[in-house]
Order: structure tokens, then sequence, then C-alpha cells
């Protein structure tokens, strides 16, 4: 189980990386924390030419408040680091609440938030969170920048809205309206497995306005239960739960399709409990 | 027992002790000498190109481009090796009709697993060798592969052996009393029930791996290997590459664990050992986690139909069932893959008082990994069968699922007995075990609490197991089948210049405190200090020759030689000591490191003295005294096939009905494994041992698809139970001791394995039963637990 031969740099900044990557003969690939594409790499499931090391990027790193309150959060940011912070635990609860299940302390000290959402694993909670919580996506390339609203960045299984060469920056968190809650939910077999099935709920007030509702683990993507928030928005939470065969439920090892759509019906009550 | 005065007749100050292992520190700091910590000059590196069809004829095999790669230095397929290694075949003539198949290292002509090795690589690094591995290209035509055990045996299926007019490999029936009479009764209720329970593997920390060098200059091999069982590994060498059998060393240092995993004939192995002969250079292998998931030993995966018939007063009429179990393409060589089933035949009902008895068990080839011994083989179908049944039974009657034990349960002043399959028994306490358990657990409390909780829809339960296990093998198990596998062990125990002693025993350290035991057992009788022990083992050059570790007998006969090794070179030294101090060996006693006087202790001379005296200055000695300060016994059980343990088990599960989840809330053991030599370690075993059981109740399954593709050969997706989700686990003993030797000791390394499986099943079926649901399918995974409540 020994990674392809591959080359490998650590840019100094910005620039060079993004430089490397636009490189069209190289088939380069980004490493931040590297705790998928590593065991990827060694299955020899990725085959990457060239590895670029995000690791001496410091500008990519740190969590600071937005311009229009919410947060900015480097896209190398490592989980360890969400979860000391206390500007995370305030302005974006959702995080903080779904870190203790993501993985193992070991791994949380050498994953990031940027490669969780570049490498869209549809069973990550990080990108959907990104769809709780409304956030945008920052990509840049040699090219420039741009941001991508969650909505748009999740296309598929391991697949987004990235182009060539374009590396996830930062997560743009906007600023919460007053009164706005949070609540997570999970059911994995082990403490720290990806989830049989899961979800992240953001709502206003004792009413629960403008709910947004994205699980993730059950589908080839994180995906919102539009009409099951259509529901809860007028008030009625069984509804809410009766109306997710709207989703593509995908089965794993673990739960089929008809057992993915009876846990998403489990973990949003649950979730919905503890709003 | 009655007889000469034992150590168990003096204080001690070791055996029975919690004493800690001398090499915790070493291994904690990380310097234990495992197989990919060995760095041997010229030293080339393994890979394996693996079939990725699960039946296949192997219609070509381009090695062209990987030989021309920089790095490597050889290429080999099966047709390569055939010619330098005679085939073997996993049979063994006590267990009789069971037939298997010539086997290669590397498949020649046929694949019958994904998995099985077809090309080897060897190269100056793993990842050279891999890298060559991905240029290798087979083309195999696929044959339909019989991945279904279930049908395997069906004349549509194909036939995975030509020269065989089936897939059957084995079959057996017990059949003890009228077993049709007694279902008949019409006093009795009958429950049936179908079992199945899922393939799953022993994941040792350590992967598999081994070093082999060849010396041309001498025809030596010396195999460095992470494995249980080195002497049976040089006779195979020896037999297979056509060498003497003295000229194969075979070594196993530090061992990441094995389980029963490391006790097999692997070709990558094989494989291995044959590229250091022709090549004139060591070779590592170094399985990786995926190899390991495909080709380490799988086991387990039976389904049996069983029923089961109770009187209105809980006593067993009758014990029935049917077991078939899938075991790959080829029996394991030279263990058999029908040890399995044949396990389940003999202890099925085992702990209990049952006169009519029918056990038939089928063992069929299909194209998936192959199959054979794991931690407690067996045992958990056994104890699951018998216990599932008995307490569903109790339900069935209204009765209490320890009452109803207390009815069956073969009284404690009945030994010696035998079972219903003849398997004779001593030295056993069910009852006392049982009573134990259910005062520590506050058993009655605990229904109480269980009933009042369900009123506000919490569903937890409890379930119990009581059960034997097999340890203290006697040639019974093995030896008398032809297989190179010694049931006796042998310990060597000298004592040095300086006063220390040093041991070497045939018996292997795998990570349980085998050398620990040793060194506490030959301390207390010889009388030193225990740091003044050191001990070796796993070294066929230079320990007595013995079985190894399997089947829990490391203390209970690798210590008893031990125990008696020690007794005889005391003996011995007494005898000299006698001489020089012009006393008589019977006032003489060695302790702490010094010959004393036996009446009042006071020290007459230190070992030291006397070693240095008869090793340097033997001028000093009587010509006719010839003093050997090295004394060797070995041990083997005569009395009885078996020494067989029993142990009570409980568990408390809390059911989650909406998700299917189960937590295991709390797991007692009461174990009585007769004498506990060290405490701590017999008290890990179980609890080890019961996570293992956990993990097949709750968790582990090899996952194949129709085609024989193992779905799930990675730690993320192969659920290893973790310490989150464990239970604490509180461990009790009852000490029997064995009358079949002086140290008394019985095995106890696979009781929590064995038994935990089914005490976890029970209390799931007991959580689930308000809810008018069973499941009698393990892993109990979420999915099934909610298919069983009709959720999904």
């Amino acid at each position: 189980m020994k990674a392809a031969d591959f080359a490998y740099e650590k840019p100094g900044n910005l620039a060079d990386a993004l430089a490397l990557l636009a490189d069209p003969d190289r088939d380069a690939s980004p490493l931040a924390g590297g705790q998928s594409l590593v065991p990827m790499m060694n299955f020899r499931m990725a085959m990457p030419d060239l590895l670029v090391d995000l690791g001496a990027l410091d500008e990519l790193r740190g969590i600071a408040p937005g311009a229009a309150g919410g947060l900015t959060i480097g896209a190398m940011t490592r989980y360890a680091d969400l979860e000391a912070s206390e500007l995370v635990a305030t302005h974006a609860p959702l995080i903080a609440m779904a870190l203790p299940h993501i993985a193992h302390a070991a791994i949380r000290y050498r994953g990031t938030i940027g490669g969780s959402v570049a490498l869209a694993d549809p069973a990550a909670e990080m990108p959907a969170l990104m769809l709780a919580m409304d956030a945008e996506i920052e990509a840049q390339s040699s090219q420039g920048s741009r941001r991508i609203r969650a909505a748009e960045f999740f296309t598929g299984i391991y697949d987004t809205a990235l182009a060539p060469g374009e590396l996830v920056t930062a997560i743009h968190i906007t600023a919460a309206p007053e009164g706005r809650r949070f609540a997570f939910y999970e059911l994995a077999r082990r403490h720290g497995d990806y989830a049989m099935a899961g979800v992240a709920v953001a709502a206003t007030g004792t009413n629960r306005a403008d709910p947004r509702i994205a699980f993730f683990s059950v589908s080839d993507r994180p995906v919102r239960a539009i009409r099951a928030e259509a529901a809860l928005q007028a008030g009625d939470a069984e509804d809410a739960m009766a109306a997710l065969d709207e989703i593509d439920f995908a089965g794993d090892l673990n739960a089929d399709a008809r057992t993915k759509r009876h846990l998403a019906g489990v973990v949003l009550k649950r979730a919905l409990g503890r709003l | 027992m009655s007889g000469p005065l034992t150590i168990f007749d003096r204080p001690r100050d070791y055996i029975g002790q919690p004493v800690p292992r001398a090499d915790t520190k070493r291994l904690l700091q990380g310097r234990g000498t495992f197989i990919d910590d060995i760095q041997l000059p010229r030293m080339l590196h393994a890979a394996f190109v693996r079939s990725s069809v699960a039946h296949g004829v192997i219609t070509g095999i381009d090695v062209a481009e990987a030989r021309a790669l920089p790095g490597v230095v050889a290429v080999y397929t099966g047709a390569d090796i055939a010619p330098h290694v005679e085939p073997y075949v996993g049979v063994l003539s006590h267990l009789a009709g069971l037939r298997s198949a010539p086997q290669m290292p590397l498949a020649v002509g046929v694949t019958r697993w994904i998995g099985e090795p077809l090309a080897m690589i060897v190269a100056q690094s793993r990842a050279v060798a891999e890298d060559a591995a991905a240029l290798v290209t087979v083309e195999i035509d696929p044959l339909e592969a019989v991945t279904d055990m279930e049908t395997a045996l069906d004349p549509a299926t194909p036939v995975i052996h030509a020269e065989m007019d089936s897939n059957l490999a084995w079959e057996r029936t017990v059949d003890v009393g009228d077993v049709d009479a007694a279902f008949a009764r019409d006093d009795v209720t009958v429950v049936e029930r179908r079992f199945r329970f899922g393939r799953h593997t022993g994941v040792t920390l350590e992967t598999r791996g081994a070093v082999a060098a060849y010396d041309p200059s001498e025809d030596e091999l010396t195999f460095w290997y992470s494995g249980q069982a080195p002497h049976m590994m040089q006779f195979i060498f020896a037999k297979h590459l056509g060498l003497p059998e003295e000229n194969v060393r075979v070594v196993s240092q530090d061992v990441g664990g094995s389980f029963g995993i490391k006790i097999h004939t692997y070709g990558d192995e094989v494989a291995t050992a044959l590229a250091a002969k022709l090549l004139g250079r060591p070779v590592k292998f170094v399985a990786d986690r995926m190899e390991s998931f495909l080709s380490d030993i799988h086991a387990r995966d039976h389904v049996v139909d069983g029923r089961i018939a109770v009187d209105a007063e809980g006593r067993v009429a009758a014990l029935a069932f049917d077991d078939i179990t899938g075991i790959g393409p080829f029996s394991m060589y030279p263990r058999t893959s029908a040890i399995e089933a044949n396990q389940v035949l003999n202890l099925t009902g085992a702990p209990y008082v049952i006169g009519n008895y029918r056990a038939h068990a089928k063992v069929v080839f299909q194209n998936k990994n192959m199959m054979c011994q794991y931690r407690a083989v067996g045992h958990p179908i056994a104890m699951a069968v018998a216990d599932c049944l008995l307490e569903d039974a109790a339900h069935e009657i209204g009765m209490d699922v320890v009452e109803i034990r207390r009815r069956n349960l073969i009284p404690d002043d009945a030994y010696p007995t035998q079972s219903a399959s003849g398997m004779k028994l001593d030295d056993l306490s069910h009852h006392k075990s049982l009573e134990t358990l259910v005062e520590t657990m506050d058993y009655d409390a605990r229904r109480a609490e269980h009933a009042k909780l369900r009123e506000d829809g919490i569903y937890r339960g409890l379930g119990l197991i009581s059960m034997v296990e097999v340890t203290n093998p006697s040639p019974m198990f093995y030896g008398i089948g032809g297989a190179p596998i010694a049931s006796q062990d042998g310990a060597t125990i000298r004592l040095d210049a300086g006063g220390g002693v040093h041991v070497s025993s045939s018996v292997t350290e795998q990570g349980q405190g085998t050398n620990a035991i040793l060194a506490q057992i030959a301390a207390d009788v010889f009388g030193v200090p225990i740091a003044r022990v050191k001990v070796t083992t796993g070294d066929t050059r230079t320990t007595p020759y013995g079985g190894g570790t399997w089947a829990s007998r490391g203390a209970g006969i690798g210590g008893e030689a031990c125990l008696q090794a020690a007794q005889a070179l005391k003996e011995q030294v007494l005898e000299v000591a006698a001489v020089i101090l012009q006393s008589a060996p019977g006032k003489l006693d060695i302790r702490a490191g010094a010959v004393v006087d036996a009446e009042g202790g006071a020290e007459r001379m230190t070992l030291s003295d006397l070693a240095r005296t008869v090793y340097y200055r033997g001028n000093e000695l009587p010509a006719d005294l010839k003093p050997e300060l090295v004394a060797t016994r070995h041990y083997r059980v005569t009395d009885f096939p078996f020494v067989f343990t029993n142990c009570a088990m409980a568990a408390e599960v809390e059911v989650d009905p909406e998700t299917g989840f189960v937590q295991v809330l709390n797991f007692w053991a009461v174990e009585d494994c007769g004498r506990v030599i060290n405490p701590v370690l017999v008290d890990e075993q179980v609890r080890g041992g019961v996570v293992q059981g956990i993990g097949g109740a709750l968790y582990e399954e090899c996952i194949y698809d129709a085609e024989g593709q193992l779905q799930n050969a990675t730690m993320a997706d192969y659920l290893v139970p973790m310490a989150f989700e464990m239970p604490d686990i509180v461990v009790k003993h009852v000490e029997t001791p064995t009358k079949t030797s002086v140290l008394g000791a019985k095995g106890a390394g696979e009781a929590g394995t064995g038994g935990a499986p089914g005490a976890v099943m029970n209390a799931v079926n007991d959580a689930l039963r308000p809810l008018g649901a069973e499941i009698h399918q393990m892993p109990m995974t979420p999915e099934r637990i909610l298919r069983a409540l009709g959720k999904v």
C-alpha cells in the first residue's frame, strides 16, 4: 500500500501554489491535511503527478470576523483550531456542534475545513454544514478569485463547481440574524465513523422561521430538503419528516436507500427536538 | 490434590499476583522487534499481484513490463514457483471424509478467490514492488463464482474442484439418544430458530509478515515471522521446500497479536521463503491492511437451523441442529477448515445435561477467502445456538433465564462426566459461576429497573451465557490426525553463573503475556526474585520442541512444563548445595536467590556463589559429583482430550427502536480457568476476548457481493469494536484447578470471544421482545434490527 510515484512541491506563497496548480501539463493535486487524499493515494485510487503541499501557506489559515459580521475561515484551518475557537462557537455554532463527531482527535489535528469542502465527500459533515449555514466558498486560481454559494458548489459525489486549477482558499459564513438557532444530529455506528445519516438544521425563533435543513450521508452529495423546509416554515414538523421523499436516497454498506430514508426522518426529528 | 508437597503448599511471591509484565516498558518505548523492524543486509521486498476474479481460468500472465522496471529483481508466477514447492493439502485423518485439493503458494491454472496470490514481485523496495505489480497484466476467463454457501451443494452449482463430485468438503453427524421421540413428546415446548453468523476475521494490530533469509553455503533457511507456531512452520518449510528439517530455523520475536490468524500456511509467506532460497538474498513481506482483509483467514460464516424441546419444568428434553458453513476454496493447511464445524458439533449444549442430541454439519467450498481457526474456534456458534434457544424456550414457557439454567446445568458435584456429544468433562463450576454472576450483576434489581424503564419507552435487555471453553488440548486435537502440531511443550531452565535464571520455552508470546507468566512460575518454584529470570520463546533453534500458541494452552501446558523444569532444577541445585554445605538436600531450600536452611530460613550461600563454584572452581567439588545446573521438562495432557474451562457471562444492552442501534451498557464475566497465575493478564484476556465477541455480535463482517468481491477491505469499512462503544467489563473468578497438572491452570484466552456473542444476542432479544421482534443474525446491525422491527 504505497503511493505511486509523484513529485512534491511546498510553495511558500499562494501565488506560487496557484501557478503550480495551473500547469496544464501536470495532474497536480493540492495537499491540505491529507486525511483523505493520502489514504486514497496509498490505495492508488488517486495518482497525482504532483502534490502541492499547502502547509506553508499561512495566509490560508485562521478564523477572523467577517466584514459584515459572520466569519471568514481560511481553508487550511484545521478542525482542531475550529474546535478551540470561541469565534466559531459564537458565530458558527453548527461547526462547533459537528466537530466532536468528525473522526478522531488525531485526524482533527491534521484535517482542514477547506480540504473537506473541496473533497465533497457526501458522507462528510462539513459540506452539509456549508449548505445549512448558506456559506460561500472562496476559490482562487491564477486567473483570480470568486465566491461560490454552497448550494451551487456541491455537484455530485466527490464533485464540485471548482474549475481545474482552482483552489478553495476560504469559507465565508454570513452573520446569523438575531434568534437564529442551530441543531445537529448524526447516527454513526461507531463514534467518529462516517454517519449512516446526519442532518444540520438552522431556523429562526421559536416558530422556526426560514429553516434550512441539510442532510449528509444519505445521497450522492449533501442535500437540502426544500419541501421539508417549507413544511417546517408552515409550522408542521410532522409534515417536514414526511416530505423527505424528494431526496434521492442512495444506500451504502451500512444502510440501503430505504433505511437511509427511515434514518433521515429519525435524525431530522431528533435535530428539531434540539433546535 | 494429594501427593508430594508442591509450590502450592508454601507461601508464594508471584503465582496468583498481578505481577507487571517485564516487556511492557520495552514495547511502550518502541523497542520491540516486529517483522517490519528487521533490516538485513541485501534485503529485498516482496509484493503480490492478487486475483481480482473470484473464479476463473488464468489464460495469461504478462510480467515483461514488471520485470523490466528498474529496481525489480525477480518476478514469479505460479508456474515459475510450482517446480520448487511440494503442494499441500489441508486434511486430517481423524476428520473422516474431509477432502481438499492440492494448494500452491501462487495459483496455477485456475484462480479461486479474490485476493489469491497470482504473481510475486521481488524488488529493492516495497514501493517499487508495488509499482511493478501494477504493470503485470493477468488474463482470466471468468467461471461462475460459488459464493452462496447455502446453494453450494445444489446440482446446478458449478463444482470448484474438477476432481470432486460436489463442493462438499466434510460432513459429520452426532446422534445421541432418541431425538425424534423427545421432540414428539406431547409435554414439551419446541422452539426453532435459524441463526446466521457472519464472516469475520481477526484484524491483528501487526499484520502478517515475514523475513526469509537463505544461506546456500549451509543450505539453511531462517524465517522470521509474525506467528504462533514456529516448530509447525519449521516442518512445513522443510517438507514443502525440500530442506532438511534441522536446516530450517523459524523465529517469532515480538508479535502484534495473532488470535489464530497467524497459525496457518499462507501462500505469500511460503513464496517469500522460496524467493529467498532462489535468490540467495533476504526477502521481506509485510501484508498491507487490504491484503490482510483479503488473505488472512476468515472465520464463522455459519447458518444453523436449531431447535430445542423443554418440558414444563424447563428441563431440556432434546437439542438438535443442522449447521452449514462455507470455508472458501480449500481447507486451510495444516490445521484444516473443518475444525470449527467439528467444535460446533462437539460443544453445543456441553454445559447442560442433555440426553437427546443430534447435530449435523456440512462444510462446503466456495469462491471466497479461506476460513479457518480464529480465537474461540466454533465456540461463538455453539454457545449462541444452545443458549439463545434455551433463553427463547424459557420465555416461551414463562420461566426466568437464570432458573432454566439452574435446572439444566451439569451439577458442580457431578464430575467427571461427559457432554451429550461425548466430551469428557471435569473440574467445572457452572452453578457456582452462575450464582456468582447473578450476585455480581445484581440480576433481580436490573430486571426490575428494566421493567420500569420500559414504561418510559426505554428498551433494555439482559442476556446470559453459560459456556465451556476448550483449552489445554492433548494429541487428540491434531496430532492424532497426522498434523505436525505438537500438543506437548517443553521448558529448559538454566542457572547461570551470576545467579540469574534463564527459561527457554516452546510456547510463544503474541502479546498475551506468556513470557511474564513463565517468569512468575520459574521465580516462585525455583526460588529467585522475578527480576533475575529471563525468558526466551519463539525460536526453533534455541527452545525445546513444542506447539506454540493455540487453544489457550500457554499457561496450562507451557506453564506446567516450566513448573516441572524449575522443580527439577531446584532438586539438582540442592543436591550440589548439600555437598558443598555438608548438609542434606531435604534440609535446604532455595529462597530469594539463596540456598537457605529449610528450617528457619538462615542463608547458607547465594545461588551465584554456588554457580560460580560449579562453573569456575570445579576443583573444589568431589570428583564423583557431576552437577547439572540446567533442567528440561516436557508436559502433555494425558488423561483427557481437552481440559475444559467454564464461564458465565451476561450482557446488558439498550436498543433504540427508532434507529436499531444497540449500546452494550454493561458486561460481566465469571471465569473459571483453574489456577490464576496473573489476575491482571487473565482479566485482560477475558476483556479483550469479550470485546472481540461484541465485535462479532454487533460490528464485524466481511461483506461479499454475489461475485465474490470483498466490499469492505479497509479499516474504515470493516468495523472493529472501538473503545468508545465498549462497556465496562467486570471480571470475577471461580478457581477450580484442573487435576491434570500440579499448576492446575486451564486456559483463559478464548472464553470472552466464545461467549459474548450469544450473551449479547440474548440481551438484544430480551430488549426487543416487548416490541414483538427478534433477531438471530450476527452481526446485529442497526439495519437488521430495523428490519426485524418492521421499520424498513
